[in-house]
């Protein structure tokens, strides 16, 4: 298990207090631990993603936070307010669930109100919150339907209504989207941006879709094995992962990850496969490269141009095949015995084993250790 | 689906099969199938028919010796002696006492049972605590002991308890014997409602009675229909702890019954003997006619997710 990642504090974009504030966060069930020393910080309005593939800790992280698992150990602040040991409904949260979790047997209305019923609140008061908040989603003609009647879409809406009309500081997402079809899913995505622009509450949305997390978040956190690999704003992400995971988990197409050693040459270090010697100039290191070590250099698809004829810091690879995409093409080529995908624009045609000249955009590249794996 | 729909003009299809496969009405599997399915039905009919068509007849009838033939003169007499004035013992008041002692016993036993094992199922499915798992361990354990090791430790304590031959004694006797399979089969289908309407309830702040009222409660009919069927069937059927436990002021039925039929002074009277089983046998079948399908549903809906 690697140490927790330095959190950069991103405190240029929003000046303000914080909204979830979580420190050193630990759980585990039995021997297995799911999150280990977790810390992080979610400014007031924020739209925190928190991004990762199956099983790596960010819905039970999403669970702490609304107080839906006792964590093993740490604090987590809402507020300003350690709620730590509150009960979800005292946290100040709303929830959004993949399946939706609607109340079969209540109607629309009845499952917009169930919460506030639950408060014992003033009856006209209740009416006005979910008149207003199915004003906002546009369910207004549903309000007398049960969920059975309802799209995948109304539903999920009407998820959204029931975290609304409890005014609640922070919204929490469980993967909202993934019942739903392709493009449903886009729509919703914009409505829940919108909804945000709307609102100004702070959100924390856990997905697996990249796409989802770069179009909303303000930041990103991504996630791997119970540990945060990378917080920050989704195009540092995409364009500077902190390590290789985070680069191959970010980007579709993925990211072409190249094998090679850093040497030293008389213009400055490079980056040398079984024969080709690939020029470094223009990479910007966190530190001067040291040299003479194992490395993966990673570029994306998008970042490498194709022509015909060779030239200054262009290197001679074969076609191989190519994926048409409709605007674009993906070609995959052979770079000195390594796979390699570029991308094209649509209509470009070539023979397999054609010679081309590849050269990388390298101020876009990233170098990974080949050991640590962190971004050199 | 598409609204472009594919036009092929008729003749382009060629000469051979076309449309749905034609089936045969008397292929040999079928006829193999159904000669199956007619004997198994018989077999368990053809009792029913006897001891029906026996209820129906006089005894002169019935001495003749031919009990498939069905009844030439039909009486309903044997049907009301059972019910009114067939002896059990020394009292000859027939089988209603047995009747309505089962009825005060099974009532209560069933309410009580279900209303303990879907809460217990319910907060075992939902409401893990520490040692919860041992607990509901210990509890399906219960399942596999033998009654019969348990009457006389039983019939100890309820002694000690004062309720030894008396309508609690029994009803708590039938609600402890019925908690093993009906926590087990509450805990199943609580298990397998999506977990996340509980999360999401609990943050609508609804509480453990909350969310068991009004949220699962509404939910879960099929699998209350199931554990009335079993409690019914099982605690009208029970003669064991009936005899022992009840005491002889309320003899179930099944008692009752036991004590008709297997009187040892006069003539036994089949066609009476028959009529008392039929109506013993009546309540649970009852029970199974009229929520039968509900009864699959909820059996299917604890194994079957989704």
């Amino acid at each position: 298990m690697h140490a927790p990642a330095p959190i950069v504090a991103d405190a240029t974009e929003k000046d303000t207090a914080t909204s979830v504030s979580i420190k050193d966060l630990s759980l585990s069930f039995g021997a297995i631990d799911v999150l280990t020393h977790l810390d992080l910080d979610v400014a007031d309005g924020e739209f925190l993603v928190l991004l990762g593939p199956s099983g790596c800790g960010k819905s039970t992280l999403l669970n702490c936070i609304a107080g839906l698992l006792d964590i093993s150990d740490g604090q987590i602040f809402i507020k300003g307010e350690n709620v730590t040991w509150k009960e979800p409904k005292d946290r100040g949260i709303g929830m959004v669930f993949q399946s939706y979790a609607l109340y079969p047997q209540m109607s629309v209305e009845k499952n917009l109100s169930f919460g506030l019923r639950n408060t014992k609140m003033a009856k006209d008061e209740i009416a006005r919150r979910v008149a207003r908040a199915a004003r906002i989603l546009q369910i207004e003609p549903l309000l007398n339907r049960k969920p059975a009647a309802l799209s995948g879409g109304q539903r999920q809406r009407v998820a959204i209504g029931r975290a609304l009309v409890r005014d609640v500081d922070v919204f929490l997402f469980d993967e909202p989207l993934s019942n739903l079809d392709a493009k449903l899913r886009s729509e919703l995505r914009v409505e829940i941006k919108r909804l945000h622009q709307t609102l100004d509450n702070t959100m924390i949305y856990v997905t697996h879709d990249q796409i989802e997390a770069l179009t909303l978040a303000d930041r990103i956190a991504v996630m791997k094995g119970g540990v945060i690999q990378q917080l920050d704003r989704p195009l540092t992400i995409y364009n500077r992962p902190a390590n290789r995971f985070v680069a191959g988990f970010i980007g579709s197409p993925a990211m072409n990850f190249l094998e090679g050693e850093l040497v030293e040459t008389p213009d400055g270090p490079a980056f040398r496969m079984s024969h080709l010697m690939i020029d470094l100039a223009g990479y910007e290191s966190a530190e001067p490269l040291r040299t003479g070590r194992r490395v993966t250099l990673g570029v994306r698809p998008e970042h490498i141009a194709l022509s015909s004829e060779g030239g200054q810091d262009a290197y001679p690879a074969q076609f191989e095949l190519d994926e048409p995409m409709g605007a674009d093409s993906l070609v995959w080529l052979d770079l000195d015995g390594q796979h390699l995908s570029a991308r094209t624009s649509a209509g470009n045609t070539f023979d397999p084993g054609q010679e081309l000249h590849v050269s990388f955009a390298m101020p876009m590249a990233s170098l990974f250790d080949a050991e640590t794996e962190e971004r050199l | 689906m598409s609204d472009i729909t594919m036009t092929l003009p008729e003749r382009s299809l060629s000469a051979g099969p076309r449309g749905a496969k034609p089936r045969r009405r008397f292929a040999p599997s079928t006829i193999m199938l159904y000669s199956v399915l007619i004997i198994a039905a018989l077999y368990y009919l053809l009792p029913l028919y006897v001891m029906v068509v026996t209820s129906l007849k006089g005894m002169p009838e019935i001495r003749m010796g031919n009990i498939f033939a069905p009844p030439v003169d039909i009486t309903f007499e044997p049907w009301i002696t059972a019910w009114d004035s067939a002896c059990t013992g020394l009292y000859c008041e027939g089988i209603k006492v047995g009747f309505w002692n089962s009825v005060k016993i099974t009532v209560p036993g069933v309410i009580v049972s279900i209303a303990i094992a879907s809460v217990n199922g319910y907060a075992l499915a939902n409401w893990r605590f520490k040692g919860s798992e041992i607990f509901f361990t210990i509890l399906l354990f219960g399942a596999f002991i033998p009654y019969q090791v348990l009457l006389y430790p039983l019939v100890i304590l309820l002694r000690e308890l004062g309720i030894f031959s008396t309508l609690t004694g029994i009803v708590l006797v039938h609600t402890i014997f019925g908690m093993p399979i009906l926590t087990l089969l509450f805990r199943n289908y609580f298990a397998a409602l999506p977990v996340e309407l509980f999360k999401a309830a609990r943050v609508d702040g609804a509480g453990f009675w909350q969310i068991f009222l009004q949220i699962y409660l509404p939910m879960s009919l099929p699998i209350f229909v199931v554990g009335l069927i079993l409690q019914v069937t099982g605690i009208w059927n029970d003669f064991l702890f009936g005899v022992v436990f009840a005491g002889s002021q309320n003899y179930p039925m099944t008692v009752q019954l036991n004590n008709i039929v297997n009187a040892v002074q006069g003539v036994k009277q089949y066609n009476v003997n028959m009529a008392a089983t039929l109506l013993t046998g009546a309540v649970p079948l009852f029970v199974y006619f009229v929520s039968g399908r509900l009864f699959v549903r909820g059996i299917a809906a604890g194994a079957v997710k989704g």
